[in-house]
This record gives C-alpha cells, structure tokens and sequence, in this order.
C-alpha cells in the first residue's frame, strides 16, 4: 500500500514510483486527487440531476393542480398511480429536492470536486495531505448518496418534513408519511455526509496550510483557494451541531427520550415525555444550516473572481480585501443563525442581536460586489462560457443578496416568514449563485480535468437558457412572496386572499423551470461528448496565471512531472505594463517579466496603470 | 472578435430588459401584498418600503453599471486591460455608505420589533387559539369573563383542549372553530400546539409567529379595519398541513357579543 503521506516537496521520483497499474486503484479506489475530484463531481451531478427531476414534479403540481400524466408513473408508482401527484408524494418530493440539492449536490461538488481538484494544483502539491483519508471521504459521500437514494423507495415513503426537518414531525412516525424508515435513513445519510465532508475538510485545510510550493506565500494563493478553505473551516465547525443534531434525533425517535419533545397528544394519543424543546433542534440545525450556505456560495465566490480576473484579462480588484471579506462573512456566518428563527418563540429580545449581525454581512459581501465590478472596470472582457456565467453570478448574487436585508430585519421577517419570498431569497442568492459557480467552474477547469474542450457554442446555449430561465422561476417568486403564499402547500385552492394572477406566476415559474431543467441535457451531452470526442485542449487554454496551467494536461499522477513549481508572483498578473503578453504566470520570476505585485498600490493610485494600459486612444 | 460583441450587447440588453421589467412592477405594484388591516402592518409596510427603496437603487445601479460595463469593456484584440489592483479610498467609502444604510435599516428594524414584542396593551381583547393536524380552534372565556387554565396532559376525548379541572375558571370557557372578535380593540393571541409546529399567519395583518408543542407563544396587533380574513398556516405540520385554513372575523362589539352569546360553552363534563 501507499504511504498516505508522501513527503510531498522532495518525493517527486518517489510520487511517480508510487502512480497505481490496476483498474482498480486508479479510477475506484484511487487516492488521486484528481480522480477523487471526478468521482465526487460526477457523482453529484448525478444527485443534482434527480433533484432537479423532483423539482419538475412538483413545480407541476403547483402550476397545473388538475394534471393527469399518466406517462409519470414510472417515476413514483405509489405516488402518482393516477397520473396526478398525490399529496406525501409532493411534500417528500420538496424535502428531497431540498436535501438532495444542498448537501449532496451543492456541497459535495464545490468542497469534494473543486477543493479536491483545485487545491493541491493552485497551491503546487502534489497530492492531497492525508491521500487515503480524502479516498475515504468519497466513499462515506458515496455511502450517503446510496443510503439517501435507498430512502426514496421505503414502502413507507421517503422523509418529507422539509429539508430541515424540524420535530415533532420529524421525530413521529405517526405524524406524517415519511417521518418513518425514511427519515431513519434521511438521520443516517446526513451523518454519513457529516463524516464524509469532515473527513475532506481536514485534508483541504491542512494541505493548503501545510504544502504550497516555495514561493506560494498565503497572499499569494488564488482566491478559489481561498474560498475553498474557509468554506471547509466553516464545515469543520459547523457540521458537528448538525450531526448532533442527528443523534438526539434518532435517540428521540427510537430510544424515548427527549431532547426536541414535549408532552403532546398526536392523534388523540399522548406521547408522554417530558423537557424537550422543538426550539432546540431548530438551533442545533440552523447552527449548521446558516453557515452551510456560506459553504456553498464562499467557494463558488472564489471561482467567479478567479474567472472574471482572466476574462477580463486583469487583476482581481481589492485581492487583500477579498480575502479579508470572505473571512469576515465566514466568521459572521456563524452568529446569525437565528435569523431563521425571528418568528419561531424564540425569545424575541434574542432577535436583536441577530438582525444587527445579519445585516453586517452586508458589508463584507458589498465590498465584494464592488470589487468584481472593480475587476469588469476597464478590462479587456472575453465572453467564454465560463465568464458568462462568472458575470450572471455578480448578478445573482447582488440579486438574492438583497432580499436578505428583508428578511435579515426581524420586523419584516414577520410578513414574510415562509412564504415564496424566502423561497425566491435563498435559491437567488445560495442556488443559482453557487450553481452559476459551479458551471463556471465546471467549463473553465474541464480542459484541464479531461484534456478536452468543450463545446463553447453549446456551453453558450446552456448559459443563457440557464440565466434568462433561472430569473424567471426565482424573480417570479418574489411576487407570491409579496402575495403572502406560504411555501410547502400542495394546493392554494381553499384560499381567497391570494389573486387569481398567482395562477399566471406558478405557470411562469414551471414553464421556466422546465425550459432550465432542458437546457441542463445540452450541458449533460456537451460534458460528456467532450470528454469522449471534444477537441484536445491546451496546457493553458484560458491564458491564464495560476499554477494548475503550468501543469501537463491533464496533469500526471503527482501533478508536476520531477521538478515541483516554483512560485514567483502573484496569480492576477494580467495585462502588466511592459510585459510581453497579457498575462504572466505565477512561475515566471520577476527578472522576466514586471510584476505589479508590489508597487501595485503606486499604480492605482498615480494611474499610470491606466496610460499604458490603453494605448489605442479607447480610454473614456 | 466579433462573436464578444454580440455576447455583449445580448448581455447588456438582457441585464436591462430584466431591471427594468422588475423594477417596473414592484414599483407599479403589480402583484403585492394583501390589502393593509393592521396599525402594526402599516408601520412593517412602512419600514418595507423604505428597504426597498434603498435596495432597490442598489439593485438598479448594480445591473446598470454591470451593464454598461460588459459592454463598455467587451474584449477587442486591439485593446488592452488597465493594470489596477485596488484603489482603498474607493473601497473604503463604498464600504461606508453601505454601513450608512445599514444603520437606518437597523434601527428602524430595531425600534419596529420592539414595539412589536412589548407586551399587548391592557385593553386588548385575548383569545387563546389551539393547533392540531389540521385545524384551528378558538377559546373564549365563559360568562365569568376569564379563560380557565388548559394544559396538554389534561387532554382526552371528553376535553379535547387540556381544560385544568381544578380550575373553577375553566367549567364555562368556550371553544370555537372560527376566531371572532370584536373590532375596535388590540388583539392579543397565545398559542397553543398539541402535537406539532404550526404557524399562525395572518397575511392582512402582517402577522405570524409559530405555534410550538410545549410552550406559549404570542402575538399581539390592533385592527383597523372589521371583516373576514384567512388564516393559513405557515410552517410544515403534515400532508394536510395547505387546508389548514381558518377563519378570522373582526366585527362591531355587539354582533361578536351576539356571536358568543350563541356558542355552547363545552365547560367540563364532571
């Protein structure tokens, strides 16, 4: 067997010796970053995919209640026999879209496929730290992924108490279809998760700590990577009060005891315990589930600013404070838990606190707004495929960001507490933004994960079906919010007070939802068809500066053949005065070519920058 | 580079078409809250529209200048990027004016809920209101004008709402299906859940607040305006959790005298 821990920065002989023959340990079994990075990034695609399929079936009940769809019922016997989806049916199909989408697609590829494959080529290592701990962070994901999937089949139907969960309704199996052998595995999953995710945060943080190449200062680590290690520092503290959260949970509903139940009577029958508090779990959740959703935007804000530095072919603007907003949100993120629980009988004095630090994070992430528009100013923009969609996430991001500065104020929470506009908030600014992140990513790093190129006038096709369509499910929702709709009804036809036109809006939204979810098969086949048959890729396609670049495409086993990279600058060297091409890569030493690296503050501030910047006479 | 000018223009077009069509009907308010019946609602509409007023310049002139700037800047082969890495003052005043804004939102969040969680005037009229899979009911005081003590281990088919049977209070209390009260007073709601999380939302009035098994919570809001208004329950509670739909009447203090008047009191069967 491997040593697990290669001593990285003189082994490269070593490294080549130790490159696995067998089918067996290169592409199931391989401890490979690079691999490990494939196997959790396809996997969660294909998680994603069926969220996004439950996604349609309820979207359809909502804009066509009176559906009859026979051609369904391969997709849910049970649920759907008659060809309209039944009632459990639905509120199983929200909660699963909800849990599949966050933590098995949305975390799992951005910490578990970028961090996996980013970390160790962006900070010039060979492998991960701990090779045989990030092997077993796939398989426990992996395990998480089955068990959740096995979940969905239980006669007695999967978990469908929301995506949160919150007891009693979780707790009982009487309360609710699906609050039985479902939300049993649903408990079990979410913990496999937790280990699987601590197991990779670990290695993410450590190996970007602990091996960057001779010259990789901290200051000079790209911004992805950036994003990806605060995000696992984030899952390193935040997950285990989820995964407590868990455990009481099974021992509640197994065991008799009572952490989140009070005495209650449920369907005439007294459930006698004593001293437990739903508020609990709520807390224990949420103290997990408000970072969370830093853990999946922080590193998809790494990925967008690394993207529009290249395509707009110039330095990230601000890149000090950059990474001190992301710190900052990252710490923030932690004490604002509460505010999803202005409404929920929590002492309301404790809101207080809450709105003042929510509202906080507003600063740290405007002042990243500002400098991703900063980095657009003056630039030289390349419309790629992955800048197009760098660029939608500035938009999506300011969008959903906004609308937390209504929700963040306990006082408007109040109206607008569960209904679509929280629905509409979070899948702006946490859904689509990280989504947007993830296929940037996705098309910027494919050449140098498979040695392809993919289809650029597809991937253009997909972004803007993507975008437009995107806007229109989720801008739409806001207006049901403003209408009072509360989310997680199956039908709003017993109710007067919401207009006819809510009609009009749930078909908007489902014909969009449909037309997005369609243009997700042009992105299937163009990553596939690329893999197979794409035009071969360059070593640096993008012309761009970080380290992966210098690597072989796609890069060996140990990454960087028998010398490792040396690192002289920083990785926004674009457009330097006075140097020979658009951009200098991180290896090449500053006797080479200028770097603005260290008089860079002279530069902005004189403008000289901008004169010899502009020679065409275009300078406004 | 021919192709980025048409990713350009489609892009600049396309962030403006959708700013303008969203900035147009939230302004017009094509599609917008229920119609205002609350002293408390007006003063969160207020505060509302003051956030949006502030955000929504914010939203606007991000997808203008983002705009502008994607086509400004659109890749020319005979072009080249500004070499700039920060500019501090610039960073520093931005981030100040966003604290600005945050400041007044803040405070008027701040002022707003304080109001809104101090204890219900002591004219307000009190209705206590059970939750359950799936409907709501309403408990008045009896003759004797107080609301017997009710507790969920007192439950059992004969005295479905937990009524204390030692509590002499509680023989003539009143349970209803519909909420009536009288207009012309605050409204003052505890609430009481006997299995699982509900939420009692009241759309009309910008109301909410969970109902959770094992303790009181409390809302309390002044009407203005008498008529029928819906309450939808707004947290999870099962699969029937979109019908449970209740009904609030504000009427003039007579007709809800006449409405009490005409409920039977359940009292206890003892």
């Amino acid at each position: 067997m491997e040593t697990p821990n290669i001593a990285h920065a003189e082994a490269a002989v070593e490294a080549h010796h130790h490159e696995p023959q067998s089918f067996w340990t290169k592409y199931v079994f391989s401890q490979d970053h690079k691999v490990i990075a494939m196997q959790y990034m396809i996997t969660a695609l294909v998680m994603g995919f069926i969220g996004m399929v439950m996604s349609w079936l309820f979207r359809i009940q909502l804009a066509w209640p009176d559906h009859n769809l026979p051609f369904l019922r391969f997709l849910m016997p049970t649920n759907m026999e008659s060809g309209t989806l039944q009632t459990p049916g639905y509120y199983m199909l929200v909660t699963m879209h909800g849990t599949i989408m966050i933590f098995f697609l949305l975390t799992a590829i951005l910490t578990g496929g970028f961090g996996n494959f980013l970390i160790p080529l962006q900070v010039g290592a060979r492998d991960m730290a701990f090779p045989f701990l990030n092997m077993l962070s796939y398989w426990f994901y992996f395990l998480s992924c089955v068990v959740v999937t096995i979940s969905l089949f239980v006669s007695t139907g999967a978990a469908s108490g929301g995506w949160t969960s919150y007891p009693p309704l979780s707790a009982l199996a009487k309360a609710t279809p699906g609050s039985g052998l479902g939300q049993d595995l649903w408990l079990v999953s979410i913990a496999l998760f937790i280990v699987a995710s601590t197991m990779g945060s670990l290695n993410y943080v450590t190996t970007a700590l602990n091996m960057r190449a001779k010259g990789m200062t901290l200051m000079r680590m790209p911004l992805t990577v950036w994003g990806i290690i605060v995000a696992a520092v984030l899952g390193l503290f935040a997950f285990p009060a989820l995964f407590a959260g868990a455990v009481l949970l099974l021992l509640d509903r197994h065991l008799g005891t009572s952490f989140f139940l009070p005495h209650l009577v449920l369907g005439g029958e007294h459930i006698v315990r004593d001293g437990g508090s739903p508020l609990l779990w709520q807390h224990l959740f949420w103290f997990l589930g408000h970072p969370e959703v830093y853990i999946l935007i922080l590193p998809a804000m790494g990925i967008t600013s690394e993207i529009l530095s290249n395509g707009a072919r110039k330095p990230i603007f601000g890149y000090k404070v950059m990474v001190a907003s992301l710190v900052a949100i990252a710490f923030l993120s932690f004490i604002v838990w509460g505010h999803h629980m202005f409404v929920s009988g929590m002492n309301p004095w404790l809101g207080f606190a809450f709105v003042i630090t929510t509202l906080i994070i507003a600063i740290p992430s405007a002042i990243k707004t500002f400098n991703w528009l900063g980095t657009l100013w003056k630039g030289n923009i390349r419309f790629t495929t992955p800048m197009l969609y760098a660029i939608g996430f500035i938009s999506t991001f300011v969008t959903g960001g906004l609308t937390g500065l209504f929700l963040g104020n306990s006082a408007l929470d109040i109206p607008l507490h569960d209904t679509y506009f929280v629905v509409a908030h979070f899948h702006v600014v946490m859904g689509l933004s990280s989504v947007f992140g993830i296929f940037a990513g996705i098309y910027y790093w494919f050449p140098k994960m498979t040695g392809k190129m993919m289809s650029e006038r597809w991937g253009k096709v997909h972004f803007w079906l993507t975008f437009i369509g995107s806007y229109g499910v989720f801008w739409t929702m806001h207006y049901l919010g403003f209408m009072g709709m509360p989310r997680r009804y199956y039908s709003y036809d017993s109710y007067q007070f919401l207009p006819p036109s809510m009609h009009t809006l749930q078909m908007i939204i489902t014909i969009s939802a449909l037309i997005v979810g369609a243009a997700q098969f042009i992105f299937i086949v163009n990553f596939l068809g690329s893999w197979l048959r794409g035009k071969k890729a360059p070593d640096n396609p993008w012309q761009a500066n970080s380290l992966e670049w210098q690597a072989p495409t796609p890069p060996p086993h140990g990454n960087w053949g028998p010398k490792l990279p040396e690192v002289h600058r920083w990785p926004y060297d674009y457009s330097v005065p006075g140097a020979s091409a658009d951009f200098v890569p991180q290896t090449v030493p500053v006797e080479v070519e200028p770097s603005g690296e260290h008089h860079s503050a002279a530069v902005a501030v004189n403008g000289h920058g901008h004169t010899n910047g502009h020679g065409n006479g275009h300078h406004a | 580079m021919k192709a980025s000018s048409g990713q350009a223009f489609g892009y600049a077009a396309f962030l403006l078409v959708f700013t303008a069509i969203a900035a147009y009907t939230v302004a017009n308010k094509t599609w917008w809250f229920p119609p205002l019946a609350s002293v408390q609602g007006a003063e969160i509409d207020n505060l509302f529209m003051i956030t949006l007023l502030l955000t929504g310049i914010v939203f606007i002139a991000v997808h203008v200048v983002l705009a502008y700037f994607v086509w400004r800047y659109r890749g020319r082969s005979e072009r080249k990027a500004a070499y700039i890495t920060h500019n501090t003052p610039f960073e520093v005043s931005a981030a100040a004016t966003v604290a600005l804004a945050l400041v007044i939102l803040v405070g008027g969040g701040t002022t707003l809920w304080t109001k809104i969680q101090s204890p219900p005037p002591s004219d307000a009229f009190t209705v206590e209101v059970w939750a359950e899979q799936f409907r709501w009911t309403f408990h008045y005081p009896g003759a004797d004008g107080r609301m017997g003590n009710t507790d969920v281990k007192f439950i059992s088919d004969e005295n479905p709402y937990g009524l204390d049977p030692n509590d002499p209070y509680a023989k003539d209390d009143i349970f209803a299906s519909e909420m009536h009260v009288p207009y012309g007073k605050p409204i003052a709601v505890i609430l009481r859940s006997k299995d699982v999380l509900h939420s009692f939302f009241l759309p009309h009035f910008r109301m909410k607040m969970d109902v959770v098994p094992g303790m009181k919570t409390r809302l309390w809001f002044t009407p203005t305006q008498s008529g029928t208004f819906e309450i939808p329950c707004a947290e999870l509670c099962g699969v029937g959790h979109y019908i449970m739909r209740g009904v609030l009447t504000i009427e003039p203090p007579a007709a809800f005298n006449e409405w009490l008047s005409q409920q039977t009191p359940v009292g206890m069967s003892q």
